[in-house]
């Protein structure tokens, strides 16, 4: 018996080395670029809308004739918003599938496993929506077309102590999600540092559903704001909850708030209050304003959140870096991207700075009446 | 002090509700004598349901009524008993005789298979959909704690399903059969106790509770997902162990207890962030001490 | 255990280490699907030896795999300015993470072994669910292990090589613990705890040395992890990390290692196969276990077992 299983496990071995590679890298008519994205599990919904988001951009590419004359294939992998995933399907689809640049993915953590792997194969990775100071870190490889959570932190921060008045704050974190951990990190510097009070700190676990008790323990603190980062779906909840046990004081929020189920599922409850966000429609160019109808078009009916206009961006960006370099090769394509200088994008102009991320500017808005109203413009 | 009643009310609220789907799980156990892991997942069915139903009855009748309201969670508990007992039909019941690990196995595959045909776009999709108003809702204030009408629906009605769940099952032939099945099988069949509908009824009773649990976990928080039900069901689940499972009035007071420690963890700064964690800390020390649960017997060893 | 067995455990890992010269030459997504099988080796065949062999009921093995992995990776994240990656040192760091991952794992899984004594089937289940969560929660908070974000950068160390080789260490030590005489009381304990004691074995003893080797190589199977992905997040540890290598084991057939053996490839590999579905992929996956376990409730591949009478 022991033999059958250590005859198996040479099985198993040498199986491997029948799996030498067989990819083809360049050849045929198309040019792939791969995408990675947490399309079902926990986070499924982010995953889709950033999946909305890059497919409709690059169907739009090519129905304009495609890039270097030949046609953009996405290649689409299914993280399942499970941590392990990301390095096998990036893997899959450099080593593989022959892609030549990976766009990708929403969650920092799910970014930084597959950006050394991007990084090691030279093939320029760009995150559209993970804003975790050390994804581009990973290497000169890793770009991403978002903000980084300390400007967005900082910029709430501001908000709060200047232009609400606030004095104590309490903040209400996600303690799974690294993106709300490191938003509350840097709103809370910024808030100390311009003189405010931090009253009471709680934490929620995202996906939860019930927030009454870490609400009432903020409403006992008697704080006049409550900095909730974290998404649109546990945001809406909180601020149904938050009303409930009367705790009439304004939420503020980030980026992950930007969606229509917020007002859907939030109804009356998450009136006047405010969230920092990429753009805004009324106020950006007309390129936002096409990219809300054509979305909407594309996916019946429904209005994209912050995720998809970023997802969007990133394939914009890429598509226009290889123009640039006129040619998928990863290094060249790479100093393409690493030189993009005010590019029209959905989101803003986007310059990549030295850190390889993109520095543009910030709005704050508020809801009023079902709709997101802009409020201001915080530049960099 | 304020603070305190007001999170009792919290901790009652939450904490009928894992009772309500703890006795399913602990139903399901005291007749065949294992986890039902797919239980969460009819509380999710359930909810949904609901959320399908609510837009066409009360079109059709007069908006968010008591009413319409009942008529929603009679048909929502009706259909997740009718999906109860398919899921035993189908997948459980060729296994009887198997090992419970095999049944066990079965389960987890039947639950995951729910969720990610539930995650489906041309199903529920992964989306959260924002849960309809079922009752008019009002605050209810007394000084500065607020209670919601909602909740006191909950409570009131969970306490009334409780009472019904025991007269069933102490003052009906039918109840006295499930009783007879889980104490000894073999003699049951004897007596003459048609073991496959006693088991059918049983997965069928436990589902239309997951389903109104479902409900009303969406009334507390309306918005739902495909997943919303893992964490519910599994506190549920700690709560029918804490409680001795097998044991209707211990699944009842696991879950009231679970309910009122998570909600007392988390409102303590600096402790929210480890409150899953506390409850499973306590379960331990639960365990350590009475290793049958609080109400549980512990069955001597037969050698 | 006769000489036999270790010329095969030897001859296994020469050829992990003959393969592992070409690897350079792999597709890098084969290779690391190679490693994955490895590791899942590795949880499967340790787990099987608590639920399998001892009979015990174990519903938190991905903890066993998070403390190892997070206590090696913090290690060589200390140390590796000091030995770099591809140095010697680097390797030799590499080894010490392991053992020390495996050995902090151990000493968890005592911890988890105790309560054992007192508890049976599904109460020892929960609470052993209950202390992975646990784990997962305490790496989640604690700033020392990354908090949500997990730990970041941790050098690729892990080859074809090593996630082989340790497998073939974890199934030897199994098979030789289980087959040797002191091996056969896992089995009475399984088979009838109340007849072994009669007999003069201890089960206590058992139970608590079936799990703390059973955490050991999870430990270091999680350390091996570490090294492959790059990056640890606590949420990658949950409960439903360790109902994967619940369902390996019992697909296998409790207690058969090599039907363990198969079914942790397989039940790896399959999901690679599948990604062509895309949406359709994990619903395929789920119908697949319940049609097996419906078709094959014994275990998929419970072969014969060398004459072990049972009752």
């Amino acid at each position: 018996m022991k033999r059958l299983f250590l005859r198996f496990l040479i099985l198993v071995v040498t199986t491997g080395l029948l799996f030498t590679s067989s990819c083809s890298k360049e050849g045929g008519d198309t040019i792939k670029v791969g995408e990675f994205a947490s399309l079902t599990g926990k986070e499924a919904t982010f995953g889709q809308s950033s999946h909305e988001g890059t497919l409709l951009a690059i169907e739009e590419i090519n129905a304009a004739g495609g890039v270097l004359g030949k046609k953009l294939q996405l290649l689409t992998e299914d993280t399942q918003s499970k941590s392990g995933e990301s390095a096998t399907v990036v893997n899959k689809l450099v080593s593989r599938d022959g892609a030549v640049a990976i766009l990708g993915e929403v969650a920092s953590t799910r970014s930084l496993e597959a950006a050394p792997i991007c990084q090691q194969s030279k093939i320029p990775m760009i995150s559209p929506s993970s804003t975790n100071p050390k994804v581009t870190e990973t290497g000169d490889f890793i770009f991403r077309v978002c903000f980084i959570d300390p400007f967005q932190g900082t910029v709430m921060a501001n908000f709060a102590s200047k232009s609400l008045k606030a004095g104590k704050v309490a903040v209400f974190t996600d303690v799974k999600s690294d993106y709300s951990k490191g938003l509350a990190k840097f709103f809370k510097e910024q808030f100390v540092k311009n003189g405010g009070q931090i009253v009471a700190e709680l934490d929620f676990n995202g996906g939860d559903k019930d927030f009454k008790a870490q609400l009432t323990a903020i409403k006992a603190a008697n704080p006049d704001a409550v900095f909730v980062p974290g998404y649109y779906t546990d945001a809406a909840l909180i601020a149904i909850q938050a009303r409930q046990l009367g705790l009439n004081v304004p939420l503020l929020g980030g980026d992950g708030w930007e969606s229509e189920k917020l007002t859907e599922i939030g109804k009356d409850a998450v009136e006047g209050h405010y969230f920092s966000t990429h753009y805004h429609p009324d106020v950006g160019s007309d390129l936002s304003k096409r990219f809300v109808d054509n979305y909407r078009k594309r996916w019946s009916g429904k209005n994209p959140d912050a995720l998809a206009a970023c997802a969007y961006d990133s394939a914009l960006v890429l598509a226009d870096a290889i123009k640039r370099a006129a040619t998928t090769d990863g290094t060249r394509v790479r100093d393409a991207l690493a030189t993009t200088k005010d590019f029209k994008a959905v989101t803003g102009n986007i310059t990549i700075n030295a850190q390889r991320d993109a520095s543009k500017a910030a709005v704050i808005l508020q809801v009023k009446g079902g709709k997101f109203k802009y409020l201001e413009t915080v530049e960099p | 002090m304020t603070e305190f009643f007001q999170q009792l009310i919290n901790g009652l609220a939450l904490g009928a509700i894992y009772a309500l789907i703890a006795l399913g799980y602990t139903m399901v156990y005291g007749v065949l004598r294992f986890i039902n892991f797919a239980h969460s997942d009819v509380l999710m069915l359930g909810a949904f349901a609901a959320y399908f139903l609510a837009p066409v009855v009360q079109s059709a009748g007069t908006g968010a009524s008591v009413f319409s309201a009942i008529f929603i969670v009679v048909i929502a508990a009706a259909i997740c008993a009718v999906i109860g007992m398919l899921i035993e039909f189908l997948a459980y019941r060729p296994l009887r005789q198997r090992p419970k690990l095999t049944v066990l196995i079965t389960a987890i595959g039947v639950s995951l298979f729910i969720e990610f045909t539930g995650q489906h776009k041309a199903v529920f999709g992964a989306n959260t959909k924002p849960f309809p108003k079922l009752l008019p809702e009002s605050t209810i204030n007394f000084g500065a704690v607020s209670m919601q009408s909602n909740d006191v629906v909950i409570l009131l009605f969970t306490a009334l399903l409780l009472a019904g769940l025991w007269l069933v099952i102490q003052h009906t032939r039918t109840g006295m059969a499930m009783r007879a099945v889980s104490f000894n099988e073999k003699a049951a069949v004897l007596m003459g106790v048609n073991i496959n509908r006693i088991i059918s009824f049983t997965f069928g009773l436990g589902s239309a509770l997951a389903a109104v649990a479902g409900i009303f976990y969406a009334m507390r928080s309306p918005g739902i997902d495909p997943l919303m039900g893992m964490k519910p069901g599994l506190y549920a689940f700690v709560a029918a162990v804490i409680g001795g499972i097998g044991n209707l009035p211990g699944a009842a007071l696991g879950g009231l207890l679970l309910g009122l420690l998570e909600t007392f963890a988390g409102g303590i700064p600096g402790v929210s962030n480890y409150r899953d964690g506390i409850a499973f800390a306590i379960l331990i020390v639960i365990l350590l001490f009475k290793p049958a649960g609080l109400l549980g017997r512990i069955q001597p060893e037969k050698v | 255990m006769n000489s036999g067995a270790k010329r095969w455990l030897l001859l296994a890992i020469v050829v992990a280490f003959v393969t592992s010269c070409f690897s350079a030459s792999f597709n890098r997504y084969y290779l690391g699907v190679a490693i994955d099988v490895g590791i899942s080796t590795i949880m499967a065949v340790s787990l099987n030896l608590i639920n399998g062999h001892t009979g015990q009921f174990s519903l938190g093995h991905a903890g066993f795999m998070a403390v190892g992995g997070f206590t090696a990776a913090r290690l060589t994240l200390t140390l590796s300015s000091s030995a770099p990656p591809d140095s010697a040192q680097g390797i030799a760091l590499f080894v010490v993470a392991m053992l020390f991952g495996g050995l902090t794992a151990a000493i968890t899984g005592l911890a988890v072994g105790l309560p054992s004594l007192r508890l049976r089937g599904d109460y020892l289940a929960i609470v052993t669910l209950g202390f992975g969560e646990i784990i997962r929660v305490v790496f989640q908070t604690s700033e020392t292990f990354g908090a949500a974000t997990g730990l970041t950068g941790i050098p690729k160390q892990t080859t074809l090589f090593w996630a082989m080789s340790v497998a073939a260490v974890t199934v030897y030590v199994v098979a030789c613990l289980v087959n040797s005489t002191y091996g056969r009381g896992f089995i009475a304990v399984h088979d009838d705890e109340v007849a072994a004691s009669a007999m003069g074995i201890s089960p206590t003893r058992y139970k608590v040395t079936a799990f703390v080797i059973g955490a050991f190589f999870a430990g270091v199977a999680g350390a091996l992890y570490a090294h492959h992905k790059q990056v640890l997040k606590p949420d990658g540890f949950d409960f439903m990390k360790s109902i994967d290598y619940v369902v390996m084991v019992i697909l296998g057939g409790m207690g058969r290692t090599a039907g363990v053996i198969i079914a942790a490839v397989l039940l790896t590999v399959l999901p690679e196969f599948l990604r062509g579905f895309a949406e359709y992929r994990m619903i395929i996956y789920s119908l697949l276990i319940i049609a097996l376990m419906l078709l094959r409730p014994q275990g998929l591949f419970a072969f014969q077992k060398k004459s072990q009478t049972r009752s």
